[in-house]
């Protein structure tokens, strides 16, 4: 469970501007194409970290693996069952927050098992979420009066509360200061290495991308096409210093991205 | 949103209560001074003194109950008659863009037509008595209520439907879970204001549609020639409204107090 197969995706968007581009494919209706022919297949359980610029399409990328937005072209398909609308087998942690403002901790992580029976399995379950991300004592409190950083780790156990066979998160670290960014990043590798969910990341850490990936992806400046895609066969911890197979990874995906590593 | 802010700004600033008391005050001070050295007769504009003497013996009388239950009974029929069929109108036009551009220009067409101009049509449509005063105030209230309704729907934070679809809600959890909560802040403010609304059109209604309520009193004390009559009938209006006002801000504070710090 968890096998998701992107099969040449791609994505226009309908354009602001009134006069059409030279060259573009014009059919009355202006399009810019954000995905081009993404075609990418991912096994059950792999942790895959997705980088790419700013603007490149990464999050219309992961809403489509999610089945918020249907493709213009193509089709992913999950365990042989082609994506048409949203499922709680797929869980999206959102960019921005997703939990609900009017529910209390409590609330959020109960959205995905509000229809177990049995009551009494149904709390323990939440109290279980609610202390793996060791958010006890926060079960009443308000998605404002928490930091950024319990946020997502409420976020993370709600999604991980409907036990979905994978998780797509979309820049999980970012907004958080550097240490909490350490030790969110810890938590979702640890929740990858005990539940063995496919998850695929989206970062814009390209260290995030290496320390955490059982492969990495890069994607193309818009429209977006897959520039690299290589597998991170290192043992974890990982330590740049040691690695410098991984080191010199590093150093060609800042250079793909247009940074001089050197400086 | 200025209003939430101004709530916490005051929360700061010593607010001594005599205040509100001082103003009222000085506006009793001013009454008489104008009464006295007007160079008008007392008749015609009365002191607060024998006004407040004329509300006494209205009160004891029972008429101005009488007259004041007859003006709340038809804004409570005509309020929630609005909201009723306000806000679920509202909340479709919120949430599809097709009803929303085909029936939108129609009722911002109808908004700005003043309650007061459809007292004609609806004392012919509905002759004398409660109805006609019910249905302009329903009217008042209707439309600013469903246009607000809509604008507070359709800027609910389209990630939260995602996080709906993914997981999996229903058509009816969507509405309890996501599109109540999220408009209840914003509802409320527009109760509050319509409400205001809908009282000032109950009065000018009774003044024409009617034979009873506060508007009727205003105007029959006016044929009869007492001024104090028709003031002691404008301050009962002056309190009621306050106390609408007031009962609609206790609801919004205990409506929203738990999560509106949030900002969404
Ligand atoms: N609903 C939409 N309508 C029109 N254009 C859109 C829509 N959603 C995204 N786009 C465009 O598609 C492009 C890719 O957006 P996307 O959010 O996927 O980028 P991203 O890679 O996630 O960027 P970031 O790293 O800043 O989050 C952007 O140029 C954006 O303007
Ligand atoms: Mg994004």
């Amino acid at each position: 469970m968890g096998h998701i197969l992107i099969d040449s995706v791609c994505k226009e968007y309908p354009n602001r501007r009134r006069k059409p581009r030279p060259g573009s494919p014009g059919t009355g209706k202006y399009m810019v194409p954000v995905l081009d022919h993404i075609t990418l297949e991912f096994g059950e359980g792999e942790m895959v970290c997705i980088l790419g610029p700013s603007g490149c399409g990464k999050s219309t990328l992961l809403r489509i693996v999610a089945g918020f937005e249907p493709p213009t072209a193509g089709r992913v398909i999950i365990d042989n069952k082609r994506v048409e609308r949203p499922s709680s087998d797929s869980i999206f942690v959102f960019q921005n927050n997703g939990l609900l403002p009017w529910m209390t901790v409590w609330e959020n992580v109960e959205l995905g098992l509000r229809h177990l029976e049995d009551r009494e399995a149904k709390n323990e379950r939440i109290a279980e979420q609610i202390e793996i991300v060791e958010l006890e004592g926060f079960e009443q409190h308000y998605p404002h009066q928490l930091s950024g950083g319990m946020r997502r780790r409420a976020e993370l156990a709600r999604a991980l509360a409907v036990n979905p066979n994978i998780m797509i998160m979309d820049e999980p670290f970012s907004g958080l200061d550097f240490l909490t960014h350490m030790k969110m990043r810890e938590e979702v590798v640890n929740m990858h290495r005990f539940t063995r969910k496919t998850t695929l990341v989206v970062t814009h850490d390209i260290d995030d991308a290496l320390i955490m990936g059982d492969r990495i992806v890069v994607l193309d400046d818009r429209p977006a096409k897959v520039k690299l895609d290589h597998k991170l066969d290192f043992p974890r911890p990982r330590d740049f210093e040691k690695l410098p197979e991984l080191s010199e990874l590093r150093k060609q995906i800042f250079l793909m991205q247009g940074v001089l590593y050197a400086v | 949103m200025d209003t939430a802010e101004l709530k916490t700004a005051s929360r700061y600033e010593p607010r001594p209560l005599a205040c509100p008391w001082i103003a009222f005050a000085v506006l009793l001070l001013l009454w008489e001074l104008l009464s006295r050295f007007s160079g008008l007769s007392p008749q015609v504009f009365p002191g607060p003194i024998p006004v407040l003497v004329s509300m006494g013996k209205l009160a004891a009388s029972g008429i101005l109950l009488r007259h004041t239950v007859a003006s709340l009974f038809r804004i409570t029929v005509g309020f929630y008659l609005a909201v009723l069929l306000g806000l679920p109108l509202g909340i479709i036009l919120g949430r599809n863009r097709i009803f929303n551009t085909m029936f939108n220009p129609v009722i911002q067409f109808l908004k700005p037509i003043s309650p007061i101009a459809w007292i004609p049509l609806a004392m012919l449509w509905f002759g004398i008595g409660d109805k006609p005063a019910i249905f302009l105030i329903f009217l008042s209230s209707f439309f600013p209520l469903v246009v607000s309704t809509t604008i507070a729907v359709s800027s609910i934070n389209p990630v939260f439907f995602q996080v709906a679809a993914n997981f999996n809600f229903t058509r009816r959890e969507v509405l309890s879970k996501i599109i109540i909560p999220a408009i209840t802040p914003a509802t409320i403010t527009a109760f509050r204001i319509s409400l205001s609304i809908a009282w000032l059109v109950v009065v000018a209604a009774e003044m024409i549609a009617v034979r009873s309520g506060l508007g009727y009193l205003i105007l029959d004390s006016r044929n009869a020639l007492r001024m104090d009559y028709v003031m002691a009938g404008m301050i009962v209006i002056g309190i009621i409204g306050l106390l609408l006002d007031l009962l609609m801000r206790r609801m919004g504070q205990l409506a929203s107090t738990s999560w509106y710090g949030s900002g969404n």
